[in-house]
């Protein structure tokens, strides 16, 4: 059963951080810009009914925070609460109405029936019409009701949206702290929301590029250890990896084909920067793009048919696409000084550049059908665009100062917030895929 | 003069010599031994700053020898004419010592994506390599490595510290 696995693997997580703490503080999250039209809704604490103490941070705090980093929903505070009903009979709703509250959410955490975690016993109601839109019971393991939380959280997200939350996913990001020679770099994974940060590499030469496996188990990464760029893959659990890559010249750009049985990579033995597609069974490597050009930044269509790149063939770097089977290129991003570094959108249709104009960088998002850019953030050093497992929002890297922070874009561009690290400089974003 | 004060004096005059040493350039990376020594240069006499085959002038700051970055404008690989004879002297010495490794690590400014500059930080040090190529250094004696936009050596997002970084640093691993 998947909730086994899940509890297995947040076992795991929790003994990895006991093994390496991490001695930078969690993302803070804040959101700069919302939308007016959040939904109003109340997620009224749970009751807590195990013979434990209830933690600090309850489940109702941790998925009013996720709605409201959405900018889709504004949760009522507790505190503005009347009264905390845990079954539906106890809730008065012509008082919530008065209160202009059009969602309700209540629920109760017991011991699950194996004495092995928890069990969060929820639903979601319509204040208006009084109609239970959602009643549910999700299981978790032994000490991971955040985890539980953020769950409920993407079934209330989906109830209410029609789109499944991406609450319970996580993100992987590099740091640099100090300057210069002294600067020491950190692969990181945390929750979507910050928190749990779990460091999976340090280095004092550069780390860049992370990318997720289709699983969300594995991480491919970028890393100067040996004095070159060398691509690694690394399990985020058990911090097993494995050398990629580490030819002469340029190693970089690693992504993960759908299936997960394949590696597209730029490699630059050939003389310049070329991309290749490694199975990784066997270790076979395909040349796919042959040009003077710089092609590298490879990502995969959802459909694992075509491969998605950044080249300079036409002068500038745009985004072009070719067959994974091989055959021409041609050029997809029709508009714009330049563009680079895609991120595909679930559905495909949709592909994240940075989008350079002088010195402006900004992220923009080519819709394919439309044929047209939307954009999406004010730059003016943004870069390195990943979309949500759902396609709602982009996470991408931008400048404060000399400081490199996270921020998060929804896919329309209305709702903004930035991800703050307590020291240092933080970039290189990769939202995990939704992990089963 | 007494003993204990002819003791500090010496002491002081000692503090004093180690004083006046120049301190290493922590950009360099020169293999131990392989430094000359300054009673050498006090009995030769200066080098001819000239001379590109004398690893003296790795230190003399007349030298074209002692620089040892070039320079790039944005989103080019072109090296400069004012570069032209630093590429050159690194040649000859190459040239004349066989024995003689370079690293041209090649970077970038921050504009752009990091992995493009990976592929823009190797054309410049392809760049310099292929013009010490045809001035008689060997191919085994150069190697480029990128770094991309990952080691500026400036912080400021603006022109100034952008056309810092924007450089291929020649690095001695053996001279």
């Amino acid at each position: 059963m998947t909730v086994t696995e899940n509890m297995k693997k947040i076992i795991f997580l929790l003994l990895a951080l006991l093994v390496h703490p991490l001695a930078q503080g969690q993302l803070q999250i804040e959101i700069i810009s919302g939308n007016a039209s959040a939904l109003p809704i109340a997620i009224v604490p749970f009751s807590w009914e195990e013979p434990d103490p209830a933690p600090l941070t309850g489940v109702a705090e941790i998925v009013s925070n996720d709605l409201y980093r959405s900018g889709l929903f504004d949760p009522m505070e507790s505190k503005d609460m009347p009264d905390r009903p845990s079954d539906e009979e106890s809730i008065r709703f012509g008082t919530w109405r008065l209160l202009k509250v059009d969602y309700m959410v209540i629920g109760k955490v017991r011991t699950a029936p194996d004495g092995q975690g928890h069990e969060l016993i929820y639903q979601l109601f319509d204040v208006h019409t009084q109609e239970k839109l959602l009643s549910q019971i999700t299981t978790v393991g032994q000490g991971d009701l955040r985890f539980g939380a953020h769950r409920v959280a993407d079934a209330i997200y989906k109830a209410l949206t029609g789109v499944p939350g991406a609450f319970s996913t996580r993100i992987a990001y590099v740091t640099a702290i100090g300057t210069g020679k002294a600067t020491k770099f950190e692969l990181v994974v945390a929750d979507a929301d910050g928190f749990s940060p779990q460091s999976v590499v340090g280095s004092p030469e550069p780390l860049l590029s992370p990318a997720w496996s289709p699983d969300g188990k594995k991480l491919a990464y970028v890393s100067f250890e040996k004095g070159n760029s060398a691509i690694y893959m690394q399990d985020v659990s058990t911090g097993a990896r494995e050398l990629v890559s580490s030819g002469r010249g340029i190693n970089g750009a690693p992504a993960f084909s759908p299936d997960g049985k394949s590696m597209a990579l730029t490699l630059s033995r050939s003389g310049n920067p070329e991309i290749y597609i490694k199975n990784l069974a066997t270790g076979a490597e395909t040349q796919l793009t042959n040009h003077w050009a710089i092609d590298t930044e490879a990502v995969w269509a959802p459909d694992g048919k075509h491969i998605y790149f950044t080249s300079d063939r036409g002068g500038k770097p745009q985004i072009y696409r070719v067959p994974v089977t091989g055959g021409n290129p041609e050029r997809v991003t029709l508009s714009g000084d330049s563009n680079a570094r895609a991120s595909i959108a679930p559905d495909g249709k949709r592909i994240a550049v940075a989008q350079g104009r002088g010195n402006e960088y900004r992220i923009a998002v080519w819709d394919t059908e439309s044929q047209r850019f939307t954009i999406l953030t004010p730059g003016t050093l943004d870069e390195s665009p990943s979309f949500a497992p759902n396609g709602s929002m982009v996470l991408y890297a931008t400048r404060e100062g000399m400081r490199g922070v996270l921020s998060a874009v929804s896919a329309d561009g209305n709702v903004r917030q930035r991800l703050i690290l307590s020291d240092g400089d933080v970039r290189e974003p990769a939202w995990s895929p939704v992990i089963r | 003069m007494n003993t204990a004060l002819r003791l500090v004096m010496a002491a002081l005059i000692t503090m004093a010599i180690v004083a006046c040493q120049p301190k290493p350039k922590p950009t360099e990376e020169v293999p131990p031994g392989s430094e000359t020594t300054t009673e050498g240069a006090a009995v030769e006499g200066a080098p001819d700053p000239r001379d590109y085959t004398d690893a003296r002038n790795f230190d003399n700051p007349e030298s074209l020898l002692s620089k040892r970055v070039v320079y790039f404008d944005f989103d080019k690989s072109t090296v400069r004419a004012e570069y032209r004879g630093i590429v050159a002297a690194h040649a000859a010495y190459l040239a004349a010592h066989a024995a003689g490794r370079v690293t041209l690590e090649g970077h970038t400014d921050e504009r752009g994506t990091r992995e493009y500059n990976l592929g823009l930080g190797e054309r410049r040090g392809n760049a310099v390599m292929g013009l010490m190529s045809a001035q008689g250094a060997r191919g085994d004696q150069l190697v480029v490595v990128s770094y991309g936009e990952e080691r500026p050596v400036c912080r400021v997002s603006d022109e100034s510290c952008w056309a810092e970084n924007r450089r291929v640093e020649i690095v001695y691993t053996a001279r």
